[in-house]
């Protein structure tokens, strides 16, 4: 604490543009990076996304070489999943953490300095693969070998920014559990934190947990490439399956490491303009707990074709269905939340009503690829594409694009134009279901993934999807619109409270927020926090 | 569907094999193998994908009729659960606004509701489960199994060998290399100016570009067929979604899956994981014949001395058929 309160006299007074945004221990100012930095990578992803969706516009090759359009579906994943949710959601917890726990900063401020300036270096040697001999990995997101060994020296630098990436979200989330741990101002109990504050608690851990899994399997993979060992060579005795369940360990935990902090968003900004409080708060707790406990439990669901013995796949089948439960309790809760509520449709809460219905989409996939017999018809066809986009851009994103119009008047200190930020919703959630509602179709009629060409009965739907690919992305431009006319050119000032029943300690705070949060440990008033009567 | 002898001498290959006719050795084949009269007409329909398709096939063997029953239940069991989730949303968004003049209400929990939206699809779930679990066990009894034949997945092709019919091994019919149509393949090159549609086959009006091969897989129908799956190079995926026969192809690691086909036809697939540059043009094409024409195309297959005199053709070379697979 002598630290941050050094680092706190010495940022208020003599920062150059240089040394604030280079140099930065503030969580605000490290915020405000790691949520930059996001949205950039997410223009960069998107443009991956356009070139797919252009490719597939039509069958037939036009545009690219098959190959180039693999490194594009690789490099769209890796940089979606680790360069925009990911980091957007540590951004939002280094913003909001502090602010909500009544803390004046984040715990270990130049750790959170480090593990943002490790994202950038990552990304130039990820990206940089494009421009090398042999171009840049194109084995997919989830880069099995043996065919990602086939690659060439460019999967060296996608593993050490792999490497980079998982130790920069591990000790992200570090600073996350010392904080929410620590940093509490006297009266936050655990059980009187906000929504937001638990979820990122309890991901922090699946964080820590399969990051180094991950670092582990890629490292093999690197050791097999470059230094002649064999763990994955099928033909000296390794075993290419044993990848497979290395990687879902780490991905499948990881897919709720992206979705987790997202039901904490939804869960602060239904219960605002619904203006009643939170149904099942502790029910809410425990579902976000038991998720993260049943996902280090089902990651063969990833793998059902690949010939494990039967009573794997009946374990695994039984464990997913399991997972459906918890989250299937959060969203009758937030639906019951507004049930009886006196509800008002601000910007933020279409979001969060939008990622209502397409997570639930989603999830309904999900469960019915949990099913083994009918997952061995869905597996490796466009109906999972369908599946992950539901989950991770109408869950994930809508829920990240949500918590920024929540949010940001209180960041900024103005109003946005909410006229534009209905328009980007309506926009987006009706492109959003022509790009992937009939990918789901695609996926029934054996479209597979990963192809750059199909046969003419694929076409028709396709072209829709596509379509629909390229409204989504132009919307996109309304937010960057929406977002810097607010920062920088909005004459409408925000309120500290913004909205009429947010209630948690971050609107106590003036708006924008002074650049440390709590100098002093608030007072905390029960009625003042989102959760004070405890007894829910 | 004409399944009469046909000596017109039209080809029962895919469209591929047409295209390939123009060389000596494969017209031979083809027209030997026409001869052998296994015209299979308009069988294609019905079994692979069509325009604006918009679910699963039904498929062909009893698997693949489970597995369509229990997609459509669980598809309908979301829709119903989507009905009434969003239902009782949409409602409470219509009638609980502010704007309206809605006061919300203050309770936050109800010990019954939420016991009884946990225990329901506790139910429905174990509903779903249990009958997928039946066809699970299904699925991984291959036991029984009349015919065995092994198939590996290169990049970018498929290798068929027969290993065993009827209780008896089979080893003089010569390795099935089974690749993309030329026809499509020429469509498919970047800039190519061929345009997708016009590859078709002849015999059908199917557009199969993609979806053809130089030479399929040749099955009887009403024959309990195991799938020995395994891949040279890197990992493939084998299905043809109609049999709901599908395994991962691995390199080093034999898999299995099996299907018994009692509809003749010709059934299209593709490779479904993801295997280098080609992944999108190694398709499986399955063509199942009555098993007496099965039976007269494996004897023509061993015996090609037999083929000749079936086909009244004077020489016949034997079939080393088929390009030899690209490693690398
Ligand atoms: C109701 C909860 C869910 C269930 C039952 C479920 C089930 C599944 C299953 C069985 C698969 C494997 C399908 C296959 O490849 O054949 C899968 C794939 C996937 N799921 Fe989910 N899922 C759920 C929620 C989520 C969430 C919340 C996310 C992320 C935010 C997610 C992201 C993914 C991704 C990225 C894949 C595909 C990975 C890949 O192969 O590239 N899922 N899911
Ligand atoms: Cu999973
Ligand atoms: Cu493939």
């Amino acid at each position: 604490m002598s630290s941050t309160a050094q680092a706190v006299h010495y940022e208020e007074h003599h920062q150059s543009w240089f040394e604030r945004w280079f140099m930065s221990t503030n969580h605000k100012d490290i915020g405000t990076l790691y949520l930059s930095f996001s949205f950039l990578m997410l223009f960069v992803g998107g443009s991956m996304a356009m070139l797919i969706r252009a490719e597939l516009f039509e069958p037939g090759m036009q545009l690219m070489q098959p190959y180039f359009f693999n490194e594009l579906t690789s490099m769209h994943g890796l940089v979606m999943i680790f360069g925009v949710i990911m980091p957007s959601f540590v951004g939002l917890a280094n913003w909001m953490i502090p602010m909500q726990v009544g803390a004046p900063d984040m715990a270990l401020p130049r750790l959170n300095n480090l593990s943002f300036w490790i994202l950038p270096f990552a990304f130039i040697l990820l990206l940089s693969t494009f421009f090398m001999p042999g171009g840049a990995p194109a084995a997919g997101w989830t880069m099995y070998p043996p065919l990602v060994l086939q690659g060439g020296e460019a999967i060296a630098f996608m593993i050490f920014a792999i490497h980079l990436m998982g130790i920069s979200s591990i000790l992200g989330s570090i600073n996350i559990i010392a904080t929410i741990l620590n940093m509490r101002a006297p009266g936050v109990d655990l059980l009187k934190m906000p929504m937001f504050c638990w979820s990122w608690l309890i991901t922090s851990f699946l964080v820590i947990a399969v990051m180094p899994v991950l670092a582990g399997a890629v490292t093999m993979m690197l050791f097999d490439r470059f230094f002649g060992t064999n763990f994955f060579n099928a033909a000296a005795g390794g075993d290419s399956v044993m990848y497979q369940h290395v990687f879902w360990f780490f991905g499948h935990p990881e897919v709720y490491i992206m979705i987790l902090p997202a039901f904490g968003i939804i869960s602060e900004i239904v219960p605002t303009f619904a203006r009643k409080p939170l149904f099942g708060y502790k029910a809410m707790v425990y579902a976000i707990a038991c998720i993260a406990f049943l996902s280090f439990i089902v990651w063969a669901h990833h793998m059902f074709t690949v010939g494990m013995p039967l009573g794997g796949e009946v374990f695994f089948m039984f464990s997913t269905m399991l997972i459906a439960v918890p989250t299937g309790v959060k969203i009758f809760n937030w639906v019951t939340t507004m049930w009886k509520g006196s509800l008002s449709f601000e910007v933020p809460m279409l979001w969060a009503i939008g990622f209502i219905v397409l997570f639930s989409i989603g999830g309904f996939s999900g469960v019915m690829m949990a099913l083994v017999p009918a997952d061995f018809q869905y597996y490796g066809t466009y109906f999972i594409v369908a599946h992950f986009h539901y989950v991770l851009v109408g869950g994930a994103l809508f829920s990240i694009i949500g918590a920024v119009y929540y949010w940001l008047p209180k960041w900024s200190g103005n109003m946005y134009s909410s006229f534009w930020g209905k328009l980007h919703f309506w926009s987006s959630v009706i492109s959003v279901n022509v790009l992937f509602f009939p990918q789901q179709f695609l996926g029934f009629a054996g479209m597979p993934r990963r192809i750059p060409d199909y046969n003419v009965a694929f076409a028709d739907w396709n072209m829709v999807s596509s379509i629909g690919g390229f409204w989504f992305g132009a919307t996109q431009l309304v937010f960057v619109g929406v977002v810097i006319h607010c920062v920088f050119f909005s004459k409408q000032k925000a309120t500290s409270r913004v909205w009429e029943h947010a209630y948690g300690l971050e609107w106590t705070l003036p708006s924008p927020a002074p650049h440390h949060s709590f100098t002093v440990p608030p007072v905390i008033d029960d009625s003042q926090l989102a959760h004070g009567d405890v007894t829910h | 569907m004409n399944m009469g002898p046909d000596v017109s001498g039209n080809s029962i290959l895919p469209k591929g094999a047409m295209t390939m006719s123009s060389s000596n050795c494969m017209r031979r084949v083809t027209g030997a193998i026409a001869a052998l009269g296994t015209l299979l007409v308009s069988m294609t329909a019905a079994a692979n994908p069509v325009p604006w398709q918009m679910n699963l096939p039904k498929g062909v063997t009893p698997i693949s009729h489970e597995i369509w029953d229990l997609h459509m239940a669980a598809l309908w069991v979301c829709v119903v659960l989507g009905i009434v989730v969003f239902g009782a949303m949409f409602i409470a968004i219509f009638r609980f606004r502010k704007s309206k003049g809605a006061v919300a209400a203050t309770w936050t929990h109800n010990t019954k509701m939420e016991f009884a939206w946990t225990l329901v699809p506790v139910l429905i779930l174990i509903g779903l489960a249990t009958p997928a679990t039946i066809i699970t066990r299904n699925m991984y009894n291959a036991t029984d199994a009349e015919m065995t034949v092994k198939v590996t997945g290169y990049q970018w092709l498929w290798r068929y060998d027969y290993i065993s019919y009827d209780g008896k091994p089979v080893t003089k019919v010569p390795t099935i290399w089974s690749r993309l149509g030329w026809d499509s393949n020429r469509a498919r090159q970047l800039d190519s100016g061929i345009s997708p549609w016009s590859v078709v086959d002849k015999q059908t009006g199917y557009h199969d570009y993609l979806l053809d091969v130089t030479e399929p897989l040749v099955i009887p129908a009403g024959v309990k067929v195991r799938f020995l799956i395994t891949a040279d190079d890197v990992i493939h995926g084998w299905w043809v979604p109609d049999f709901a026969a599908k395994r991962d192809a691995l390199p080093g690691i034999m898999n299995d899956a099996w299907a018994k086909v009692d509809q003749p036809g010709i059934y299209r697939g593709q490779c479904y994981v993801l295997c280098g540059q080609d992944h999108s043009a190694m398709p499986i094409v399955v063509k199942v014949l009555p098993r007496d024409q099965f039976n007269a195309w494996l004897a023509a297959r061993e015996n090609p001395a037999a083929l000749d005199k079936a086909a009244r053709t004077a020489e016949v070379t034997p079939q080393k058929s088929g390009p030899e697979p690209a490693k690398g």
